[in-house]
This record gives structure tokens, C-alpha cells and sequence, in this order.
């Protein structure tokens, strides 16, 4: 609204205060930007007229003092994991949004609803202490070594389960409440109603939190860290130790020198990509649902 | 039928997803409980963390946050008044500020801690310590901040701009004594959001301000941050489950009692302007 | 602005019925055209807005009504892309073309909004901070300015028991008595209202309508309305706005009385007779 047109001392000098603010902000921004580009510069640039820089997506040794820099097991573990703990939360974490919103009785969906809350401010660290004392000697006694994929899906679910728990209900909460009284009016059972009415019409908010979660789980270090064994092998068997980027970047970063520590980075800058499509995708999904209703 | 058992199935759900999350909780709390004494919260670590407490580490907890919030605030809600009250919205240096926000907004945190390694620890010399891992704090709930502000002084009613303007008021004395109070909500929301994520962040710490539990003498030592001392009791310290609990109780606790703080802070500080109905 | 600080402030020195206006213009515009981007909404109009008068401006919606009001405090400089050309005469300026402090001309030509836009403080405070944005530091002199410009609308008898309650929590015709006495407060020598009615109950709009008689002969009252009996039992003055290709025109102007019993131009006899009919 206020747009353009300032016409006065104070409003000016506010304006360049801001501007200035903003272009300190701007630059900082363009500086974590550069400063990412430039620490993994190193290790593109010795490597990238013989090609071996591609080694970093589908190389299968990660051995970086002999200079051998493969980090598809990792980029595969990150994903499996990732897309595992999504997988579980996904179903879950929906259902209970639907009785959050449908079936719960006022004064339990509050105390559900807080449960929620608490669990979704918890840090990630203290998911990651639990998992490593109370879940991976479950897992052991069971099928050891324990520390695994296994270990690291479930931890990384209970983590993301509070917020798309919470995102899915505030979605169906949002949904028009006229939709409600015209699938009351055609009798639809309950049943009915929720999946054929309000899951479609919440499906945007759903995704979109869905999304958000995906890239929490994708970008989470140390609960990870903590239970997943770290061992640089391809994701085969639940059961299996592996070694996530972000893991390995943690891991590594106190010792790495010279091309070590520019893969790193380099690693870094995968991982913000990754992240940066997923937000992009959200975006995308939201923008497509608003348009659908304006024209639909 | 069908009816049935999809409200069983959504039953079941519901009652897995409790089960799991009282697990968690309780376990933290009965096992954060059982080690826990007031005396835990005023000694220093013992035996790498076993014994003693978590005094110096509760200092450089709340420093670094005090160095996080002391920098994002201010130039978050600066950014975030200039974004939606002053920036054209065709404008280029504001689009990509937008952009640039959005996606810094979901880098994983370890990538901070990278950056934060090579910047402030590296290139300005600041080493291993609560001055780099606060500013890299900064960094990290910046774009979150400015977001949620700036979407809530959008959603303020243009009725209440369009009304002071046509009073020959200032844009200035709108923002400060309208707009803002207004969009206290939403400001609110950002800040508790900052608080927890710079409150329980590990990987962004590990490589800018360092592992050393003693007490800080100044901002340019060396602190260990409460989350990361669970990570070290919990990974390297055989043995120390007892106290990593214990302090796991502690964050929770604390990240509770902050949010509260700093909602009733906000609140009396707005509530002297703004009557609501 | 001397003169305006000397008057008396009291209303109601002028009967009602009696003719008031100094037949001197207080507003001439010339040739006002107005559009947003590529879009022209009104075109060329011209007219005078007479001293101490209420001028009506009626016509179907859209046929820049509200565009023309805008234009005349310059709040239209705050839309993105409107642009605005011709004359606007006001005190011996051209309110387009020569400088004007706009924060001091929309002191001295208020507005009122179609919705009522109280401030979310409370009552004492919306009519106070706009009193201090406009330099009016003695506490005393604000106190007695807002009793009587809450006098002046009506609305001291039933707020001066809750003056420091929000205003939000009053009714919506007392919001809008609120917002004219938030105008009133700064003492402008012209009012423009948008519609100020259309948003309130029948009881409350009539409660309005009287305010504005009274205000008759002290302001100079331009005034958008759809009600064409409000338009009939208020003004001196009428003008009848008409949309011709999509592009706003006024297409007659006059005394009151005569545009409404014997319009000159057929448009105006069709839409008033249509209303009535």
C-alpha cells in the first residue's frame, strides 16, 4: 500500500536507515553464498579438466586422504533416509491430524495438540540422545549392530511426526467450513467426507508441510549422526550402519585440510541444492493449488 | 463397514503417534529427573562431563544467544519493515532479497556451521569462539525471522495505512505506533521460532565455537553450548547418559522458559499501545 | 494556518435549512484526469467545490468517484501506478503540479473511509497520536481539542467513561463518528468522505447523516454516496459521475434541488428516476 512517494524528513531518513540495513542484510546473504562457492572452489577446479569432479555423485570409495573423493553411498544413505522417515511420518502424522480435527473430543485434541507442540521444540539433539539409548540397544538385542538405517529413519520420524502432524491439521482446519455443510447435505458418510472433500482441499497445506519436513530430515546432522553407525557403505539392508553428507561433514570437518575440507563444502552446496529444489517444489505445489482455486 | 475401520485405523494412528512421543518425553524427563539437582545447574563438569554440572555451559548457552538475537533482531525487523512497507514490489534488490531469504531459510544447518568455520572462525580471525558461533547463530535465524515478521506486517489491514496517510501522518509514526503493534503476533512467532532453533543448535556450533566446558572469560573464548555438550556426553563419554539426560531435561526446560519470556516481554511492551477489543 | 488555529470550535452556530454557502470555490478542479497503469478511470473533470457546501458526488460504482477524492489530498500518490493530470486550486496552489507538503494539506483537507477504521488503540489514542504527529505538544490544549471534537461528533456522552478501552470494541457507527472525529480533531478546513454511510445499520447511518448536516456551512464537506436520498436531503451541491466506455465522466454538475427536480441532461433524469423508481 504505501508504495513509492515518501514525502517528508523522517519517512526519508528511515527509508535510508532501512535501505541500508537491508543492503548490510543483502550483502551478508550474498556473502554465506560466496563464501560456500568459494571454499569448495578448489576441489572443482583441480578436478575439473579431467572430469573427476563428477567422481563426487557417482564415485562408491570415499577414502579423501588417498584423494578419492566418492560420496554416492552417502548421497544415496541421505536420501534413504530421508524418503524412509517421510514415508513413516507421512501416514502417521496424517492420521493423526484427522483426529485431531474429526474424532477427538475438544478437551483431548487440546492435550494431543500440546503433546504436538512440546514435542515439535524439542532439539533435535535430544531425539538424537534418545535414539541412541533406548533404540539402538532395542535394535541390538534384536538384530545387531543397531546403529543403522533402521535406527536413523525411526529417530528422524519421531522428529518430523510433530510438525507434519500439526501443518496437516491446520490445513484441514483451514478448509471452507461451506464444504462441510454441503457434503453433510448429500449425506456423505464420514469416511467419505474426509477423503474425498477435505483431504483434496487440503492437500496443498498438507504437501507443503510435507515438503518442509522432508528437507528438516534431509538437512537434520547430529540425531542422525548419533544413531546411524557411520559407515561409508551403500544403504542394502535396514539393519546396515550407514554414513549420511551431512553426518560425514560433521564428522570430518575438525581434521579435513586442502581438497578434503573443499569437498566438504562442496558437499555443503549439494545439500543446499537439494534443499533449495524441495523449497522450490513447495512453492510450486502451493502456488498451482491458490491458481487452481482462482480458476477452477 | 468401511466406515469402521477407517476410524480404527485413524484411531490407531493417533494412539501409535502418542505412545511414541510419551516415550520420548517421559524418558527424558524421568531419566533428566533422576540425575538432576539444583547443584547440577551451579557446578562445573567434572570427570569430561560425568560429574559436576553445567554452570559454564549454561553461560555459554545463553551468550550465544544473547549474541544471536542481539544481531538478527534488529536487522531482521528492519529488513522485514523495509521489505513489506518501503521496497517496490517490482523492485530488483527486494525480489532477490526475497529469494535469496527463502532459500538460506532452508539450508541445513550444518552448512552454516561450515560457513560460519570459514568466515568469522578463518577469514576474520575470530577462532573457535561464542563471538563466531553467535554470529553464526545470527546468520542462521535471520532468514526465518524476516520471513515470518514481513508476512505478518503484509497481513495487517490496509485500512489502517490508508487511514493515518489520509491524516497527514508520517509513515515512520504508522509503522511504530500501528503497524507494528499489530503485527505483534506474527513477531512473536518469528522470535519463539529463532529462540528454539538458536537454543538447540549443535551442528552449526561444532566447528565456530568449540567444545571447551570451561567458563568463558571473554566473548572471543571458547564455549561449549548445552546442546552440544549432550552430543558429547551422549557420543564420547561412555558413561555419561546419566548427565546427558540431565541436561537434555535442562534445554527442554529452558527453550520453554524463554519462549514464555519472551512472549510476555513482547507482549507488555506492545500492550502500552495497542488496545485490542 | 494561523486562521484555522483562531476559530472558534464549536458546531451548531448555523441553523439548519438556511443556505450557507458562500457561493466563493474553495476547490477548483480542472481537467482531472486519472488512471492506473494503462487504464484511464476518469476523465477530464471539472468542477468547483464551494466554501462551507456539502457537494455530493453520485453515479453507479466504479465510474471513479472514489479515484476523483483520492486525488484530491494526493492520496493517490501511494497507489503503485496511478498517475493523476490537470488542475487542482486549493488556497492559491496547484495541489498537482506546484510543491506541497502533503502531510500538512491532508491535515487541512481530511477523509473518511467507507469502513470505519479506528486505529486498534484505544479511543483517547486515536485521536491523540494524530494531535502529536501534527506538533501538538501541550497536553492540556490535546485534552480540551479531543473532548470537544468527541462533543462535536456525538460521541462524548457515550465513550467518556471508557475513553482508555479500544476503539475496536465500539459499534460500527460509533467507529465511524470516531474516525470524523479523528478527522475533525485536526481542525481541516475540508472533509471528503467515501461513502462514509454504506457500512452501517440503517439506525447508525442515520446518526451519520446528521452529523454530517451539521457540519454544514463550517467544513467544506465533498461527499460519495449511492444513497440518492442522502445525497437529496444533504447536499447544496451535486454532481452525477457516468461511465462512458469504461472510462469515468462527470457529466453534470449543479445545485442540489436543481439536478435532482430538473436534471438537464438525459443520463442524469434516467438514473435518477431508475433509483427512484
Amino acid at each position: 500500500m504505501f508504495n513509492n512517494s515518501i514525502n517528508n524528513q523522517a519517512d526519508r531518513r528511515l527509508n535510508f536507515l532501512l535501505l541500508i540495513v537491508a543492503s548490510a542484510t543483502g550483502l551478508l546473504l550474498a556473502i554465506i553464498i560466496l563464501f560456500l562457492l568459494n571454499e569448495s572452489w578448489p576441489f572443482f577446479a583441480n578436478r575439473w579438466r579431467d572430469g573427476t569432479w563428477l567422481q563426487l555423485f557417482y564415485g562408491q570409495s570415499w577414502y579423501p586422504l588417498e584423494s578419492q573423493f566418492g560420496m554416492a553411498p552417502m548421497i544415496l544413505s541421505s536420501l534413504a533416509v530421508t524418503v524412509g522417515a517421510v514415508v513413516l511420518a507421512l501416514p502417521l502424522g496424517l492420521g493423526s491430524a484427522i483426529y485431531l480435527q474429526f474424532y477427538a473430543s475438544p478437551r483431548w485434541a487440546q492435550s494431543f495438540r500440546l503433546l504436538l507442540n512440546v514435542l515439535a521444540g524439542i532439539p533435535s539433539v535430544v531425539f538424537g540422545l534418545w535414539g541412541l539409548t533406548r533404540l539402538v540397544p532395542l535394535i541390538t538385542s534384536w538384530q545387531p549392530p543397531g546403529a543403522s538405517l533402521l535406527a536413523a529413519i525411526l529417530v528422524l520420524t519421531l522428529m518430523i511426526l510433530p510438525t507434519i502432524a500439526l501443518t496437516s491439521a491446520s490445513a484441514l482446519a483451514s478448509v471452507p467450513r461451506e464444504l462441510l455443510a454441503g457434503s453433510m447435505a448429500l449425506g456423505l458418510r464420514r469416511n467419505s467426507q474426509i477423503l474425498h472433500i477435505f483431504l483434496p482441499a487440503a492437500r496443498s497445506g498438507i504437501s507443503s508441510g510435507v515438503l518442509l519436513a522432508t528437507a528438516r530430515a534431509l538437512g537434520e546432522t547430529l540425531a542422525v549422526l548419533m544413531v546411524a553407525g557411520n559407515v561409508v557403505q551403500n544403504p542394502s539392508g535396514l539393519f546396515e550402519p550407514v554414513r549420511v553428507l551431512t553426518a560425514n561433514i560433521a564428522l570430518e570437518m575438525a581434521y579435513a585440510m586442502g581438497d578434503h575440507r573443499a569437498s566438504l563444502f562442496a558437499s555443503g552446496l549439494l545439500l543446499t541444492m537439494l534443499v533449495w529444489l524441495l523449497s522450490w517444489f513447495a512453492h510450486r505445489v502451493v502456488r498451482a493449488h491458490k491458481q487452481a482455486l482462482q480458476y477452477g | 463397514m468401511a466406515e469402521r475401520i477407517f476410524s480404527w485405523l485413524i484411531m490407531v494412528c493417533a494412539l501409535l503417534v502418542v505412545a511414541a512421543l510419551l516415550w520420548v518425553l517421559s524418558d527424558v524427563v524421568l531419566q533428566g529427573a533422576a540425575h538432576f539437582s539444583w547443584q547440577f545447574l551451579f557446578d562445573a563438569p567434572t570427570d569430561a562431563g560425568r560429574g559436576g554440572g553445567i554452570a559454564p555451559i549454561l553461560v555459554s548457552t545463553l551468550w550465544l544467544l544473547l549474541i544471536a538475537l542481539t544481531v538478527a533482531l534488529p536487522l531482521g525487523l528492519g529488513v522485514a519493515i523495509w521489505l513489506s512497507e518501503f521496497a517496490s514490489s517490482n523492485s530488483r534488490f527486494a525480489n532477490s532479497t526475497g529469494i535469496t531469504l527463502d532459500i538460506l531459510a532452508g539450508v541445513p544447518s550444518i552448512v552454516y556451521g561450515l560457513f560460519g568455520n570459514a568466515f568469522f572462525s578463518i577469514y576474520l580471525g575470530l577462532g573457535f569462539s561464542l563471538l563466531s558461533g553467535g554470529l553464526t547463530l545470527a546468520c542462521m535465524i535471520l532468514p526465518v525471522f524476516v520471513r515470518t515478521c514481513e508476512v505478518g506486517l503484509r497481513t495487517v489491514s490496509n485500512d489502517w495505512r490508508r487511514g493515518a496517510l489520509a491524516l497527514g501522518m508520517t509513515r515512520s509514526t504508522a509503522i511504530w505506533h500501528i503497524l507494528l503493534p499489530a503485527a505483534r503476533p506474527a513477531i512473536v512467532a518469528g522470535l519463539i521460532l529463532s529462540i528454539g532453533r538458536a537454543t538447540a543448535e549443535t551442528a552449526a556450533l561444532l566447528f565456530t565455537s568449540g567444545y571447551v566446558d570451561r567458563m568463558p572469560g571473554s566473548l572471543l573464548d571458547s564455549g561449549r553450548a548445552l546442546a552440544v555438550h549432550i552430543y558429547d556426553l551422549a557420543m564420547n563419554v561412555t558413561g555419561g547418559d546419566g548427565a546427558a539426560y540431565a541436561s537434555a531435561l535442562v534445554l527442554v526446560t529452558l527453550i520453554i522458559v524463554l519462549n514464555t519470556l519472551a512472549q510476555s516481554l513482547v507482549d507488555s511492551w506492545f500492550k502500552r499501545r495497542l488496545v485490542l477489543a | 494556518m494561523n486562521r484555522l488555529k483562531e476559530r472558534s470550535y464549536t458546531l451548531g452556530e448555523i441553523e439548519q435549512g438556511k443556505p450557507c454557502c458562500v457561493p466563493q470555490p474553495h476547490l477548483q478542479i480542472q481537467d482531472l484526469t486519472v488512471g492506473y497503469g494503462a487504464k484511464t478511470v476518469l476523465s477530464q473533470v471539472s468542477l468547483d467545490i464551494y466554501q462551507g457546501c456539502i457537494t455530493a458526488l453520485i453515479g453507479p460504482s466504479g465510474c471513479g468517484k472514489t479515484s476523483f477524492l483520492s486525488s484530491l489530498n494526493r492520496l493517490s500518490d501511494h497507489h503503485a501506478d496511478a498517475h493523476v493530470s490537470g488542475k487542482i486550486l486549493f488556497d492559491g496552489q496547484d495541489l498537482l503540479h506546484d510543491p506541497v507538503d502533503t502531510l500538512k494539506l491532508r491535515r487541512r483537507i481530511g477523509m473518511i473511509f467507507q469502513k470505519p477504521n479506528p486505529f486498534p488503540l484505544s479511543i483517547w489514542r486515536n485521536l491523540e497520536l494524530p494531535l502529536k504527529e501534527h506538533g501538538v505538544r501541550d497536553r492540556n490544549v490535546r485534552h480540551h481539542k479531543i473532548e470537544q471534537a468527541l462533543k462535536d461528533v456525538g460521541l462524548w456522552d457515550e465513550v467518556s467513561d471508557r475513553l482508555h478501552s479500544s476503539a475496536m470494541a465500539l459499534s460500527g457507527g460509533q467507529q465511524q463518528r470516531l474516525c470524523i472525529a479523528r478527522a475533525l480533531v485536526l481542525e481541516p478546513e475540508i472533509l471528503l468522505m467515501d461513502e462514509p454511510c454504506s457500512a452501517l445499520d440503517p439506525i447508525a447511518s442515520a446518526v451519520v447523516e446528521e452529523l454530517i448536516l451539521r457540519l454544514r456551512g463550517r467544513y467544506t464537506v465533498v461527499i460519495v454516496t449511492h444513497n440518492l436520498a442522502q445525497a437529496r436531503r444533504v447536499a447544496n451541491y451535486a454532481g452525477f459521475f457516468w461511465m462512458t466506455e469504461r472510462v469515468g465522466q462527470l457529466v453534470e454538475f449543479g445545485q442540489c434541488q436543481h439536478l435532482f427536480e430538473a436534471p438537464t441532461h438525459a443520463l442524469t433524469a434516467a438514473y435518477i428516476s431508475g433509483a427512484r423508481g
